[in-house]
């Protein structure tokens, strides 16, 4: 499983990104997305044209995180949003990790249906390194649901502490070190 | 952060390498990056940094008065310089309540969220484990008379109004008797309509916006015989939030 993690703020600036691979089930903690040579700008693309249906969803429903609310099929791409009350926006891209039995070419339905089945054969992909993990393999299960709130709730007392810092305007770039290995840690701990 | 290898593989992880540290640090080697990005922040002797501190020690602490009324009045005067007029420098006051006004509106959720006990920031609006958003403009005026002003003042608001002129359903006032940040100021004769107040309305408007709605917040005068402190706050919404507020509405969404 990879990761891209931003947040945004309230006016859609990007404040915060960070891109890293599952720990879970031996995995080393490194982003191995499905389409290295774009997945630098094809992830924060995905991500932004998400945001019409987080503020869509935002006047919904009043939960601060709003789970899994969109998926990008051609990079078996799945989004997490939480917003915090402030209106800053943490979004969460993962892409679960692809099977080597399905072919590279990346059409949408292959990818579909090898997210289908590695979440049906947990732990049947041998050489697939951080696949399989407890929540690893299938990006909309109940579990996956629950350790992505974890971390985002503990994102969110990071960026709390962030904010409540007198040096820190609303909008402003987070840059602190701190803050970055602070969210490494979570992702480790949760993802 | 600052990987040792930097394999063309894995053009995210330094990406972000590349976007943490600044340019200057790019022509060092990999493992010095790290150590300049570690010598380059200053952390204190203990080596705690504010993300070892737990928001939530300070929670029950109380800052002293004498120290508030001495920045309060440090806050004014410096206001008060160069300020063309009453208005001017009501809305310099304004314009410091504001950032406050986002941030504890993010202090006062995460603390909501932590707290496993019902505490005392917990009220009727908020009664559910995990709080919501305000969606609406009662349930976030709610926020404003209960929970927040119990965080700042440790005390509710003492009354929540709706205009009750139809040319203007988008008014709203909040009233405090005795306003905390008024007790030690006395105004001059000729500034007679000066609320500095208006701080704290500052910190209300911060808030509708975080929360999402746009709003015009200012603070008013309104003696009363018992109370000759008491002062208004009209919440005025924009023409936006009104608009959403029918679509929630026939939506069903409370």
């Amino acid at each position: 499983m990879s990761y891209y993690f931003t947040i945004l703020s309230s006016t859609d600036v990007p404040l915060f990104n960070i891109a890293f691979g599952t720990s879970k089930g031996g995995g080393d903690g490194i982003a191995r997305f499905r389409f290295p040579d774009t997945a630098q700008y094809m992830n924060q693309f995905i991500i932004h044209s998400s945001l019409d249906i987080v503020e869509e969803a935002q006047w919904m429903n009043g939960n601060l995180y709003l789970k899994h609310i969109d998926t990008y099929p051609p990079a078996s791409a799945y989004i997490s949003a939480f917003l915090a009350p402030s209106g800053a926006r943490f979004l969460l891209l993962h892409q679960p990790p692809q099977l080597p039995s399905t072919s590279s070419t990346g059409s949408g339905s292959s990818s579909i249906l090898g997210a289908s089945f590695s979440a049906s054969a947990l732990g049947g992909g041998s050489s697939s390194r951080a696949s399989s993990s407890s929540i690893g393999a299938n990006p909309t299960s109940p579990q996956t649901e629950e350790a992505v709130r974890q971390f985002m709730n503990e994102v969110y007392e990071n960026y709390v502490k962030t904010v409540m810092s007198p040096f820190y305007r609303q909008g402003m770039e987070i840059k602190s070190p701190v803050f970055r290995s602070r969210v490494t840690a979570a992702g480790r701990k949760w993802l | 952060m600052a990987h040792p290898a930097r394999h063309s593989a894995m053009v995210s992880v330094s990406n972000s390498a590349a976007n943490h540290s600044n340019a200057s640090d790019k022509q060092q080697p990999p493992q010095q990056i790290q150590h300049i990005a570690n010598t380059g922040l200053r952390v204190p002797s203990n080596r705690k940094t504010i993300y070892d501190r737990h928001l939530n020690r300070s929670r029950n602490a109380e800052s002293s008065r004498a120290s508030f009324a001495f920045l309060f009045a440090e806050m004014v005067i410096y206001a008060q310089r160069r300020v063309t007029g009453i208005q001017d420098l009501e809305k310099r006051l304004n314009e410091q309540g504001y950032p406050l006004g986002l941030r504890l509106l993010d202090l006062l959720y995460y603390r909501t969220i932590t707290s496993s006990t019902s505490s005392s920031i917990s009220s009727s609006s908020t009664s559910a484990a995990p709080p919501n958003r305000p969606l609406r403009i009662l349930p976030l005026l709610h926020l404003i008379h209960g929970p927040l002003w119990r965080l700042l003042f440790n005390r509710p608001a003492d009354a929540l109004e709706h205009s009750v002129s139809p040319d203007t359903p988008n008014e709203y006032m909040i009233t405090d008797n005795d306003p905390l940040v008024n007790t030690y100021i006395s105004v001059p004769k000729e500034m007679s309509m000066l609320n500095c107040a208006a701080f704290v309305a500052g910190i209300i408007e911060g808030v509708c916006d975080g929360c999402g709605f746009e709003a015009k917040v200012t603070a008013h005068n309104q003696p009363t015989e018992m109370w000759p402190g008491r002062t208004i706050f009209l919440v005025r919404f924009g023409e936006s939030v009104m608009e959403r507020e029918k679509v929630l509405e026939r939506a069903g969404i409370k």
